[in-house]
């Protein structure tokens, strides 16, 4: 690019511009709810300037197959905006994938366009592209394939684990290392991508379910990190800039999830994740824990002045929501004061619970952050626990020798009364036991949270009004 | 393609993007972090541009052919994300404006 630029040369610019701007204000609008909406239109008519804008430059002949794959484009993604509420995280890993697979695909027909004429820099931050972009294509799948329980939740792992992904890592940073010193080395780059597509598989394989909402985040960071590379090599501002929101976006989403789950961010970045699987065999003997039934838990409900509701990701899998939302009204009716305590890391990505309780038409302002309802709960009559189970657990607070041990939790065994919903006394997903459960002030409420807490809307309709 | 100052000014902006990033994306509220997710994915599916110039400049079968992908792929989480963000933020009310059971 000369620095005189063409008449059509600075208008597309300018659109690229307003463009820039309108993301800007896209992500600062998302600051609260009464302003997000404005945000999607803010990014909406940013990329239609933005592809408008690059259909006008020079040099572009080929219109019919842009105009075929924009289409293409546009029935895949059609369905993949109106999936259930519950399936958003698998969702989202996907289109991470998509969003990767753009950027490598890209960065690949770049490389051979101009290969062997490419400068070192240059060269560099297209490896930086392709290995960041074609590593987060497949670990997001993985994570998908996870999510969607396609592949096994569970973390799978083997001796010598970290040494064969560092090793893999190595070798495609020692090609990409060739590649900038011999730009004209063809064969050696699909290696360079197979290998990062290889590295991306392996890196997700020992993260267990419980550790997605930082594996999500931190995927969208590389997402947007290698679209950041990609503007480096189109020379494209725009590209540049929407990389680095969307890769701070990711980042900040990381150190947010894993300050949740009490691990450092240089722990989460080097992929340490997933090792809470250890002490599953723990506290084999018999305890004895209190139950009540539906018609139980009614009456104690009914008697409180304040609730607190935990959910956690079994709800969602019990696809819970709409039964605890009519659990709410009933309660609500009756004059108790019913809220909602959302763990940072609670389901399977940032802010899931909120949006799942939101679906059910239960009003934000009910939902309130860990931070702020933790006082609370000594002043709260019930707190009722539905299929969250390590994010309420007290050994976090108490045992140094536990897995999560200095992970923030939420308070709930302060509270006078304490329910726990769960199918059974199986420990939870990372395999811990709950002392929570046996505490004097717990009852437990065996079923699936469904429907229990189907039953105890039930109870609590069918008696005096 | 680039001289060394376009690299420089590159680097400028992507520093001073990263910045505001970080400061915006601090404010939003933990009550839209998956819409925060699912925005950010959308608009980092303007990696399209590049993929548009690839196929309407056409230099190579497999240049055009890899851009056709990647067009595809972007567009899909441009319509797909926007969609699904609306429709997530359509569902946050409050006690004002939610209506009553």
């Amino acid at each position: 690019m000369t620095s005189e630029l063409a008449g059509s040369q600075i208008i597309i610019e300018i659109v690229y511009l307003i463009a820039s701007a309108l993301f800007i204000f896209s992500l600062k609008w998302m600051s609260s709810p009464t302003t997000a909406r404005h945000g999607i239109w803010a990014g909406e008519v940013g990329m239609l300037l933005a592809i408008g804008g690059t259909l006008l430059r020079y040099g572009i002949v080929d219109y019919r197959l842009i105009a075929i794959a924009l289409v293409l484009g546009t029935i895949i993604g059609i369905p993949l905006g109106r999936v259930q509420m519950t399936a958003v995280p698998q969702r989202t890993a996907l289109s991470h994938a998509f969003g990767a697979l753009c950027v490598t695909l890209v960065g690949s027909a770049e490389f051979y366009l101009r290969s062997p004429d490419i400068s070192r820099f240059m060269m560099s931050v297209l490896s930086i592209e392709v290995i960041l972009g074609g590593l987060t294509v497949t670990g997001s799948l993985m994570a998908a394939g996870k999510l969607q329980e396609i592949l096994p939740q569970r973390p799978l792992t083997y001796k010598g684990q970290n040494f064969v992904n560092f090793l893999l890592l190595a070798v495609a940073v020692a090609i990409a290392v060739f590649l900038v010193l011999h730009p004209g080395t063809r064969s050696l780059f699909p290696f360079m991508i197979l290998i990062a597509l290889a590295f991306g598989v392996l890196l997700i394989i020992p993260i267990g379910g419980a550790d997605m909402p930082t594996v999500i985040s931190l995927l969208n960071g590389y997402a947007g990190l290698s679209a950041a590379a990609m503007g480096f090599v189109l020379d494209s501002k725009l590209l540049i800039i929407a990389g680095a929101l969307d890769g701070s976006s990711g980042l900040i989403l990381s150190i947010i999830m894993s300050k949740a789950m009490n691990r450092s961010f240089t722990n989460v970045l080097f992929g340490a994740f997933g090792q809470v699987q250890a002490a599953a065999a723990a506290g084999e003997e018999a305890r004895p824990v209190r139950s009540a039934t539906a018609e139980e838990a009614a009456a104690i409900l009914s008697a409180a002045n304040k609730v607190i509701i935990v959910p956690g990701y079994g709800m969602a899998v019990a696809q819970a929501q709409h039964k605890v939302r009519e659990l709410y009204d009933a309660l609500t009716k009756r004059g108790v004061e019913v809220r909602f305590a959302i763990h940072p890391v609670a389901g399977r990505m940032p802010g899931h619970m909120n949006v799942l309780l939101a679906e059910a038409d239960i009003p934000y302002d009910r939902l309130v952050e860990m931070d702020e309802i933790n006082g609370d709960f000594p002043q709260t009559d019930v707190a009722l626990v539905i299929g969250a189970n390590d994010v309420t657990n007290p050994a976090a607070r108490t045992d140094a020798a536990s897995p999560i041990y200095g992970m923030p939790i939420l308070d709930v065994d302060k509270a006078h009364t304490v329910m726990v919903i769960k199918r059974s006394m199986n420990p939870g997903f990372a395999g811990i036991d709950n002392p929570l459960y046996y505490l004097d002030n717990n009852l437990m409420l065996f079923g699936d949270a469904k429907a229990f807490v189907g039953s105890i809307v039930r109870e609590l309709s069918g008696g005096h009004g | 393609m680039s001289s060394s100052s376009n690299l420089i000014n590159a680097l400028f902006i992507f520093m001073l993007a990263g910045f505001i990033g970080f400061e915006v994306i601090r404010r939003v509220s933990p009550l839209l972090h998956t819409p925060l997710m699912s925005l950010t994915n959308a608009l980092d599916a303007i990696a399209v541009v590049g993929a548009i110039v690839l196929v309407g400049e056409h230099k190579s079968s497999l240049s055009a052919v890899l851009g056709f992908i990647a067009v595809v792929a972007a567009t899909s989480n441009i319509v797909g994300g926007f969609l699904i963000t609306d429709r997530m933020l359509k569902m946050f009310k409050s006690s004002r404006t939610a209506p009553k059971p």
